[in-house]
């Protein structure tokens, strides 16, 4: 874009040609006053105030609305613009009740500001406010609240919700000075499309949007705002969380501009850390006595835990101890926790979630690309010619990613394909819906590459300069014609071809995918197939393109990255290889095991058979996380010696012989690695409950018992060790990453880091393209399990639960699960929703109400695992990918009946 | 057999509305019954004008023009006229103090030039024939087959015509931004969401001759480039959509409308949408938001339509006036057409002339024709012999002009010179017995009601002017407020985003200029000099007056007048709603307002 020489108040300025000029003004410290913009939204005009005069051209104009052009000459301060400005403001205070002595905002608001500054009284003409608060959609909602005596009528929340979040639950009502804002047809808010955001409150500059936990709990200027990253999904949200004079949390804000979410969050992140107060909450460490816990002080507990370790590993071997990792806890502590295992019980036997959620992403693409990581970053979805989402609900389990889908679809930058058993809310607004049977995706993808193939369509010169492979992969797809994917997914040929078509023309395409690619049998060769696809199409290695798996914890990258994997130290540098075994024995000062470890099934099945005496779970949940949690239940019990480390008592917990507490993410400082690779910071904000620990000091209390000699003073030390061992971490200090993290391969102090991996290079230096057969799902359906049961996640819960059922808002908004069931598969079972029934597979059975929604396809039904109620993992199979891993949550056969 | 006769029913909504439909069924059945049926067309028409004198019956070539007519008219106008060739006396239009009607003399039609109205109350407007017989369709065949989109663009330039929606920007001008960019889809729009209070310019084109607007969205069309348009048309004018619909399934039989239009390779289509009856969806961003389905609000210009308009496409809007003379200045040249008007104003402007004035109607007069010349020439001055006190132009966007201005030409610029404004046309005269105070609260009320509520200036600003001038009616008003309502006119005026806001305080600030020492008695007297304001009124009967008529008795809707026949009546104050319906009543004076 051409650069354009402007002047503000005398002063030049060279910016971008049509950049609002608001905008730059802010940028360039001038404080033109303004009520109704946000830098997100389009310029709206409705306040007034940030009129300026304009060289030139005659009266005064709204620099909101400006755009920059050559010579451009403004003057944001004069006697006119001072006058005009004192009317509107004493004619908006008609509007707002000027309560500030009662107001959370006192001191903290603009409106107030501009009344000082310019002089405006907020009586002079007579309060237009209809007196007492009269009922609003707000009413009997818990989250958010609307006082419309304090409304100025900017739009931002309209705005925000329209054009942002693309809920489009609220919208201005009624004419002239009756406007008011409102849900169409006076709906309540919790019956509206609203998706409980809290954007609008967020972006309200007068408080009359507000979160009602947060009323009267402090006043906005006294509130100590700590910035940190959020820890439900791999998003990587920055927020801000707004500390109260007694220290507790008060409420979540967000700053727009700020790297990656823009000022964006979802209703967990707005309304979802309520939990971290809990009397719950763990404050002391607890050991067992019979069938109950006792508390315990640090040190009894500690070496409780390290005598019995020690112990195993004398009595049983090495081999008999294992432990979890944990993808919800930062990378310093994921870090300390693999060094443990490996140096202290002298094994690889160190796995997490990953394994259940992205070990085939990490399988497929180290293999195709040579990195397991998501290629592109966040902010090019914004811009993104074509996005195909496949097994990806986005909007309710990346929602600020989703929001950023459907924004750039609504502007018409994006074409958007989906793929997906549901018809899930992307599917809305896709160009075109794919809607596959569960398990089918490989047929699907290679039916595509098929018509790709055949229609000239893919990219010769990317697959002949930077691929190898090529020749094997097209023989495999060209047995899988769309006909013959039809009959195998359900999708006509001919959309097929059509989806094909969209995705090769496209200028550049995105690949985005989640669970519902990695969580099968055939995960790692779904994911292979994705890789082959955008390949073809020569879509990897530049902006606007690549695969993109999303990362579903908040650290399961960060995890990742750290070596919590039984193959791999930090870095993915592999055990079994020597230099890297020497280069860690040498850090470490141990002698290490090159035989790669145990994967969380295999060690759940060591429990199980006693094969493995000694288990430490740092901040898992496996008995409502893993398949088939019967059997996990079973082998738990079996342990000889069960740590488990967390902030709750979780349903694993209770089964422990020592339940060791820890802090949650406010309570400490940390980083997390988000789903685009970038390392972000995580703050200490409130004060830590009772006795719990950080993680890594816990961790270092055990291993110090077990012999080692571990002096760490402070989480960032330990980065600074993680950076000195772990080359794609190489130049990550806290100092750098303070106000906007970095993504990772970042491997010195100089480096930027990383936002497009394989530009020019693949890490593995040729892409390598795989032949894929489709293989069938493990379970198919049969006459005594008619259906398919595919499980996930839903917007307002999180993973087993142990947060967000502590929510009051998300707890509140849904407070049991049910099950999703196509109206054709309801009408013949005679379930009509909120009935309950009977779900069953050949592992187990579980009791939940229904909920038929035309969004599921006949034959398929849909469980979230958030509810220890009704567990989804009591149904799922046990049946493992081959080459990850990881479990078929995505499909099994199922019934179901009316209870 | 050659038709003799030509009988011309008026057809427009004001002239429908007083049995004109049950008249022109009457002459039917009357030539019927008289045998002449065959001798005779008879024609619904559109407007003619004249609406003071409605419903109105012209036969040609007579040139009898018939004012009030009544279905049972029919018969005598049939046998009359049209069997024995004599004009019924008693129907004619006869000039005041005039024993005689000649239709040259018609002093309400004398000033007037017709090009916008060139076929209202000449052909039936549901006969796509009768608009060919009239020229009809010429200006397009000429911009299709010998006409380049430049020079389309030279003969609008050429011509001087300006946007008759009220801002007066030259159209030729407006075309050309949108002609000259590339773009994949463009659309003509036409804003036919009339709305200003006593307006019906529009109205009265549409249902008189809507071929016309149609013709020229498809000039525009071929203009720009572009293959869409769309009619934005407010639901409340059910008879001109009735019309349009009709005029656009001719025009489509015929080939003039859709695909391949008269056999080239241009093609192109209308639709229409209603609007919902909001004010400020006339102003054009507003609109084009409520055809795309949003809320009907203005957005800040630029980007203006012309380059980025609906769906975000350019667009080329334009009332139903401008387009309405479009056909006539690509067929007969923009040369032609700059003939009528002033230097800075070409052509004519249709105004809907209302109020205390003796012809109220529908004229349109060559620009540069003054006020007094149409209040008192075309209009025939002030009724029962009341004083001349102020026109207001504009509409609510508009001021009200004092005797002292009579004599300013109309024209764009003329009418902002001296505070007021063209407007999109409506004419309203006042006279003694108008309250300002009332006048200019009048329009706020409207105003208030109208505002989308966008942009705080508009949003509070009428709401706050419209609260101080009611407390000014009731005698409560203060010095203070005269620089409270200049101070918010300011800000509303400067600041507000759109043409709505920014002109809504112009009829109270107009009131303060013009009328200042009203509003003055108004605060400081408690007095209302025109009676209106009812707080600071009183009726009372005067004893020597009253003749004890009882028609003020029987008028008076809460039955607060006493008095037996023959016998001085009495207004029992405490009961007394100040209507006004006994002064209004009484023929003899005898009711006083203090």
């Amino acid at each position: 874009m051409n650069s354009v020489n402007i002047r503000i108040n005398g002063k030049d300025i060279i910016c971008p040609e049509g950049a609002n000029v608001m905008h730059v003004a802010i940028e360039n410290g001038f404080d033109i006053p303004n009520l109704c913009y946000d830098q997100r939204l389009s310029p709206t005009g409705a306040c007034r105030l940030c009129i300026v005069e304009m060289e030139g051209r005659p009266g005064v104009h709204t620099s909101c609305t400006m755009k920059a052009g050559e010579g451009l000459s403004i003057v944001t301060e004069s006697d006119k613009l001072s006058a005009l400005r004192k009317s509107t403001l004493e004619l908006i205070f008609s509007e707002h009740k000027a309560t500030c002595t009662s107001c959370d905002r006192e001191g903290a608001c603009s409106l107030q500001d501009y009344a000082y500054r310019y002089g405006a009284a907020e009586d002079r003409y007579p309060s237009i406010v209809k007196g007492g608060h009269s009922d609003n959609y707000t009413e009997g909602g818990i989250a958010i609240g609307y006082d419309v005596e304090k409304c100025i009528r900017c739009m931002r929340c309209v705005k925000i919700c329209e054009e942002v979040q693309g809920a489009e639950a609220i919208t201005l009502d009624g004419r002239s000075g009756n406007v008011v804002v409102n849900t169409p047809f006076s709906m309540l808010l919790t019956d509206s499309s609203c998706e409980m955001c809290g954007q609008c409150v967020d972006t309200c500059p007068t408080g009359a949007l507000y979160a009602k936990a947060a009323k009267g709990k402090g006043r906005v200027r006294t509130m100590k705002k700590v910035r940190t990253t959020c820890l439900y999904c791999g998003v990587g949200c920055q927020l801000d969380l707004n500390i109260g004079a007694d220290g507790k949390l008060v409420k979540v804000t967000s700053e727009p501009g700020v790297i990656p979410n823009d000022g964006n969050t979802c209703v967990k992140g707005r309304f979802g850390f309520d939990f971290i107060h809990r009397d719950e909450r763990l404050t002391m460490p607890l050991i067992r006595e019979g069938d109950a816990f006792r508390e315990a002080s640090w040190d009894e507990a500690l070496d409780l835990v390290a005598t019995r370790f020690s112990g195993i590993k004398e009595k049983n071997g090495s081999e008999a101890l294992a432990g979890l990792t944990s993808a919800k806890s930062g990378n310093e502590d994921n870090y300390i926790m693999q060094k443990f295992v490996r140096t202290q019980f002298g094994n690889n036997n160190i796995d997490h979630c990953a394994r259940l959620c992205h070990a085939s992403t990490v399988a497929g693409l180290a293999r195709a690309f040579g990195s397991g990581a998501m290629t592109n970053s966040i902010d090019e979805f914004s811009d993104t010619p074509l996005i195909f989402v496949i097994g990806s609900n986005t909007t309710e389990n990346h929602p600020v990613m989703g929001i950023k889908i459907r924004k750039a679809v609504a502007e018409g930058k994006t074409k958007l394909l989906v793929a997906d058993p549901r018809k899930i809310s992307l599917t809305d607004i896709a160009h075109m819906h794919l809607q596959q049977k569960p398990g089918s995706d490989v047929a699907l993808i290679n039916a595509m590459m098929y018509t790709i193939i055949d229609e000239k369509l893919h990219d010769r010169d990317f697959i002949k300069s930077r691929t190898e492979d090529y020749e094997r992969m097209e023989a495999a797809v060209m047995k899988c014609p769309p006909e013959f994917a039809e009959k195998v997914s359900g999708v006509p040929a001919e959309d097929i071809r059509a989806a094909a078509r969209l995705y090769a023309a496209a200028e550049s395409a995105s690949i985005v995918y989640s669970m519902g690619i990695t969580q099968h049998t055939t995960g790692t060769d779904n994911v292979l197939s994705l890789a082959n696809m955008a390949m073809l199409t020569g879509n990897v290695g530049k902006p606007f393109a690549g695969v993109n798996p999303l990362r579903g914890q908040n650290n399961v990258q960060g995890a990742c990255d750290m070596g919590g994997l039984p193959d791999v130290y930090p870095g993915y540098q592999k055990v079994h290889l020597p230099e890297a075994k020497a280069k860690f024995e040498k850090a470490w000062g141990v002698p290490l095991s090159d035989k790669p470890g145990l994967t969380v099934n295999e060690i759940m099945h060591g429990v199980g058979s006693g094969k493995i005496k000694g288990l430490y779970v740092f901040g898992e949940n496996p008995v409502l996380s893993d398949p088939d949690t019967n059997e996990v239940v079973k082998s738990l019990k079996k342990a000889d010696f069960l740590v488990v480390q967390d902030i709750f008592l979780t349903e694993t917990a209770e089964l422990a012989d020592v339940v060791l507490p820890a802090r949650s993410f406010a309570e400490r400082d940390g980083t997390f690695t988000n789903t685009e690779r970038r390392v972000q910071m995580y703050r200490e904000a409130v004060a830590a409950p009772g006795e719990s620990k950080p993680d890594w000091e816990i961790i270092t209390g055990v291993a110090n018992r077990m012999g080692a000699d571990w002096n760490y003073n402070s989480a960032s030390e330990i980065m600074d060790e993680i950076a000195a061992v772990t080359p794609i971490y190489g130049g990550i200090s806290y100092e750098r990453i303070t106000d906007v993290g970095l993504q990772w391969p970042c491997p010195d102090k100089e480096h930027k880091g990383t936002a497009v991996l394989h530009q020019g290079k693949f890490s593995r230096g040729l892409g390598k393209f795989h032949p894929v057969d489709y293989l069938p799902q493990q379970e198919l359906p049969d006459e005594d399990y008619p259906l398919i049961l595919t499980t996930g996640r839903m917007l307002q819960h999180w993973h087993t639960g142990t947060m967000t059922r502590k929510s009051e808002v998300l707890h509140g908004i849904v407070p049991e699960g049910h099950i999703q069931i196509s109206p054709a598969d309801a009408g013949r079972l005679g379930i009509v929703s909120e009935d309950m029934v009977k779900v069953s597979t050949r592992r187990g059975e579980i009791r939940i109400a229904a909920d038929v929604t035309d969004r599921m396809k006949e034959g398929v039904v849909f469980l979230t695992f958030h509810f220890k109620e009704s567990p989804a993992n009591a149904l799922t199979i046990a049946a493992l990918d081959p080459i990850a891993k990881i479990p078929e949550f995505k499909a099994c056969a199922v019934k179901v009946e009316k209870y | 057999m050659a038709v003799k006769n030509y009988v011309l029913v008026c057809g427009g909504s004001a002239c429908e509305s007083a049995k004109g439909n049950d008249i022109y069924k009457s002459l039917l059945h009357q030539a019927e019954v008289q045998g002449v049926s065959n001798d005779l067309q008879i024609v619904k028409t559109g407007c003619f004008g004249f609406c003071e004198k409605g419903p109105i019956v012209k036969v040609l070539p007579d040139e009898a023009f018939y004012v009030e007519v009544k279905p049972e008219d029919a018969e005598d106008i049939i046998s009359e006229n049209i069997v024995k060739g004599r004009m019924v006396d008693r129907l004619l239009y006869k000039e005041e103090g005039k024993k005689e009607y000649k239709p040259e003399n018609i002093k309400f039609y004398q000033k007037q030039k017709r090009i916008v109205l060139r076929n209202c109350g000449l052909i039936d407007p549901e006969s796509i024939d009768e608009y060919i017989a009239r020229d009809g369709y010429l200006g397009l065949e000429k911009a299709l087959f010998e006409l380049t989109p430049q020079q389309i663009l030279d003969e609008l330039k050429k011509s001087g015509l300006r946007g008759r929606g009220g801002a007066g920007f030259p159209t030729g001008l407006k075309w050309s931004f949108t002609q000259r960019i590339d773009a994949d889809q463009k659309y003509v729009v036409c804003n036919a969401d009339e709305g200003d209070p006593g307006a019906y310019m529009d109205r009265a084109t549409l249902e008189g001759d809507p071929h016309s607007v149609i013709e020229a969205m498809i000039i525009a069309g071929k203009c720009v480039g572009a293959d869409k348009g769309a009619i934005y048309i407010r639901a409340e004018y059910p008879l001109a959509i009735k019309r349009l619909e009709i005029a656009m399934d001719q025009a489509r039989e015929r080939g003039l409308l859709g695909d391949n239009i008269l056999g080239t390779d241009f093609s192109f289509d209308l639709e229409i949408r209603l609007g919902a009856g909001a004010f400020v969806c006339g102003e054009e961003t507003a609109l084009l938001a409520s055809i795309e389905g949003k809320r009907g609000m203005p957005i800040p210009k630029p980007p203006f339509p012309a380059a980025k308009g609906l769906f975000g496409k350019p667009t080329v809007i334009n009332n139903v006036e401008t387009y309405a003379n479009i056909p006539v200045i690509i067929s007969k040249g923009g040369d032609w057409f700059a003939r009528y008007g002033t230097e800075g104003s070409k052509g004519t402007k249709v105004f809907a002339l209302t109020g205390k004035i003796k012809n109220s109607g529908l004229i349109e007069v060559p620009m540069g024709t003054t006020l007094r010349e149409i209040v008192f020439d075309i209009g025939g001055g002030i009724p029962n012999g009341k004083k001349f006190k102020a026109v207001q132009t504009g509409g609510p966007s508009g001021g009200v002009l004092t005797e002292d201005f009579l004599d300013t030409p109309i024209d764009f610029d003329s009418l902002i010179s001296v505070g007021s404004m063209m407007g999109s046309g409506g004419m309203i005269v006042m006279d003694e017995d108008d309250c300002m105070v009332d006048v200019a609260k009048f329009y706020l009320d409207f105003c208030v009601e109208e505002s989308c509520g966008k942009c705080a200036p508009c949003r509070i600003g009428t709401k706050k002017l419209y609260e101080i001038l009611s407390k000014i009616s009731q005698g409560k008003g203060e010095i203070e407020d005269l620089q409270k309502m200049k101070d918010m006119g300011q800000a509303m005026k400067k600041a507000s985003l759109c043409g709505l806001g920014q002109t809504a305080p112009n009829p109270v600030l107009s009131v303060l200029n013009a009328f200042e020492e009203e509003v003055l008695e108004h605060i400081n007297d408690g007095k209302c000099r025109a009676g209106k304001c009812k707080d600071l009124v009183q009726y009372s009967i005067d004893e020597s007056k009253c003749i004890g008529c009882t028609v003020c008795a029987r008028k008076c809707p809460v039955n607060c007048i006493s008095g037996d026949r023959k016998v001085a009546h009495v207004i029992d104050q405490s009961r007394c709603v100040k209507c006004g319906a006994c002064y209004d009543s009484c023929k003899f004076g005898a009711v006083l307002v203090s």
